[in-house]
């Protein structure tokens, strides 16, 4: 019963956060100065795509389309129960399309690199933080952490230019960007997968080396604490070797809290893939994000936003029930 | 017969700055990055010394030229002197840090203060409130508010302003967490039994004691703030005439700047910006040294 409760408690906070989310996302617009249409159909005007005149007639035509015309309550509830139907409307760019259907389109790209360097991360970094903290380990193995540590507070955005200028400028090693050569058509062969493999190699790393620290640095922490526990010490005492011990008694329970400091991390993670995508010219949600910044595209905007949020927050929550899967203590309770 | 000469010059406590410097000695990661931060601010005084400011806006320089005697770091492909560029988007950067980092800080203060302070249902909101923004990504929000600006209202006081306001959660429930057990110390309740007022409370006990957190809280939110405001700027959402480290690398980007072989426009904004974040991390991490002896002994 109590489980239960629990559980009901955790899906409210959910359904408030976004609920928050969506509402900022639409109030802050309706301040906005600027009107999406407009600025779209004077840009066409200026192009000389129909005559000046008939800009206000069309601007009109097309706000009564977007339901911009009713009342704000009106406009609120229709926003909200599209919301929740993962409808955010059309976008002003590309009209036919609507804008999940674009962020659809970029999402594996996006969800590709974001497992395998995340996953990548949170393993290498917890590792070499749990061997930087362990008395016992060989000198040589504790310091390879150092260099990880060193580049803590650098953003991956910042790695990626200096990957860029070093791997990809001077060493010619890597391409400078892109998903694929230019001039090659996708398809499925093993050329093509290689090709595609190599212009992933360096955004990944920038993810990678970018966030490779943090975990390193509060691993290490927890590594100290624990080590002076008294079920360490015993375990010592006992003569059980030393793989063990790191595995079983220290490693094991010291990445609990890092599996909070997972869920915690996934905003920040996710932000800085968005990013790494702009700078390395790689489809996927955040070339989509910047497309529509560049041409005021603004329901794209406001929709990968929401979208994003939506997932993250639901994600959060859902690391919370993963909890006890990990940790015997807390089924007990 | 030889005398033992007591000299009490011997035993003298070292001065107050020799201590300090003593300690900054061991607190390795607050001597380099505060050793850094003054030679970034060095560089920015003497520049604006030594180059025409004006120089880091466009059409002020030839275009496209390679680091040289002349152009020291050579100029971009909008004929920026890139080393008055620098100059300029440091200090700027600087403002919208300190000025983001000050205001949210204060924010954060204030109602952590009233939160944990006075309690009851203001406690409650206060807290729920931080809690349910905490799981939204700041950025994309700020990414929203900036988008919806009108491009010529983007300066370098609203990116600080933008920044600010989804910054505050983090400082508020570190000092409201702080102010909730520094309450219950007794000589709150000895000042309370004397008959001091809540303000005498607040500011005469709790806040000299809260100082070290708050200045920790404080260089955490100028880090929070160049970091949002860089990548603000790398997405093309920011003031776009100004030579702001950000803006630098995504008009090299959206010039193909490596591409064409201009390597230098991107990597020195990248450089510039890695040694800003980097010192302040270091800072960070040496203050909580500071602040945390459980650190402090497992070093």
């Amino acid at each position: 019963m109590r489980t239960l409760w629990l559980v009901v408690r955790r899906f409210l906070f959910l359904i408030l956060v976004i609920w928050s989310a969506s509402t900022i996302t639409f109030i802050i617009p309706r301040f906005s100065p600027r009107s999406a249409i407009r600025e779209r159909f004077a840009l066409l005007a200026r192009n000389g795509g129909f005559s000046p005149g008939d800009l206000e007639k069309i601007i009109t035509a097309m706000q009564t389309q977007f339901g911009l015309d009713k009342p704000l309550l009106q406009q609120y509830v229709d926003y909200m129960s599209g919301v929740l139907r993962l409808d955010f409307g059309y976008s002003l760019n590309k009209y036919p399309s609507t804008v999940i259907d674009l962020i659809s389109q970029a999402l594996p790209w996006t969800l590709g690199l974001l497992l395998v360097t995340t996953i990548l991360s949170f393993l290498i970094g917890n590792l070499l933080g749990a061997i930087a903290a362990w008395p016992k380990a060989p000198q040589w193995l504790r310091a390879v952490a150092t260099p990880f540590v060193l580049l803590t507070g650098v953003p991956p955005v910042l790695m990626g230019v200096l990957l860029l200028f070093f791997v990809g400028f001077r060493l010619k090693l890597l391409p400078l960007g892109g998903a694929y050569s230019i001039g090659v058509i996708p398809n499925w062969s093993w050329g093509f997968a290689l090709d595609m493999a190599q212009h992933q190699i360096l955004p990944a790393l920038a993810l990678i080396f970018g966030s490779v620290g943090g975990w390193v640095l509060s691993m290490r922490g927890m590594g100290i604490t624990i080590q002076g526990e008294d079920y360490v010490n015993f375990a010592e005492h006992k003569g059980l070797d030393g793989v063990s011990i790191f595995r079983d008694y220290y490693l094991r329970n010291a990445l609990l809290p890092q599996v909070t400091g997972f869920a915690l991390a996934l905003g920040t993670v996710v932000t800085s893939a968005i990013i790494i995508e702009s700078i390395f010219f790689l489809p996927g949600i955040g070339t989509l994000l910047q497309d529509a910044i560049k041409s005021n595209d603004f329901p794209v905007i406001y929709g990968i936003v929401l979208f994003i949020t939506i997932t993250v927050a639901t994600l959060m929550v859902a690391m919370e029930f993963v909890y006890p899967l990990i940790d015997p203590r807390i089924r007990k309770q | 017969m030889a005398t033992v000469v007591w000299t009490p010059a011997e035993v003298i406590q070292p001065s107050r700055p020799a201590l300090l410097f003593r300690y900054i000695r061991r607190n390795k990661s607050l001597a380099i990055g505060l050793t850094v931060l003054l030679l970034l601010v060095a560089f920015t005084v003497i520049g604006f010394l030594a180059v025409d400011a004006k120089q880091a806006y466009p059409l002020a320089a030839p275009t496209k030229r390679p680091p040289s005697l002349q152009y020291l770091l050579g100029t971009d492909f909008f004929g920026r002197n890139l080393l008055a560029a620098m100059v300029v988007g440091m200090w700027q950067t600087a403002v919208i840090g300190v000025l983001a980092g000050g205001l949210g800080t204060f924010i954060g203060v204030v109602l952590g203060f009233v939160s944990a302070y006075f309690g009851g249902w203001i406690d409650s909101a206060v807290k729920s409130v931080c809690q349910i923004l905490t799981p939204i990504p700041v950025l994309l929000i700020q990414v929203v508010v900036a988008g919806s600006l009108d491009k010529r209202d983007v300066t370098i006081l609203t990116m600080a302003f933008i920044v600010v306001m989804l910054a505050w959660m983090g400082p508020t429930l570190v000092i409201r967490s702080q102010v909730l057990t520094m309450k219950e110390r007794q000589f709150v309740s000895v000042a309370k039994l004397s008959g001091v007022s809540d303000l005498g409370i607040i500011f005469k006990e709790i806040l000299p004691n809260l100082l070290p957190f708050i200045a920790a809280a404080f260089v955490g939110q100028v880090f929070a703030a160049v970091f949002a405001s860089f990548y603000l700027a790398v997405l093309g959402l920011g003031p776009l005439r100004e030579p702001l480290l950000g803006n630098i690398i995504w008009a090299a980007q959206t010039q193909g700047a490596f591409f064409n072989g201009w390597w230098w426009w991107p990597i020195e904004p990248a450089v510039a910006m890695i040694l800003i974040l980097g010192s302040l991390a270091l800072v960070i991490m040496g203050l909580d040294e500071l602040a945390n002896p459980r650190v402090r002994r497992s070093e």
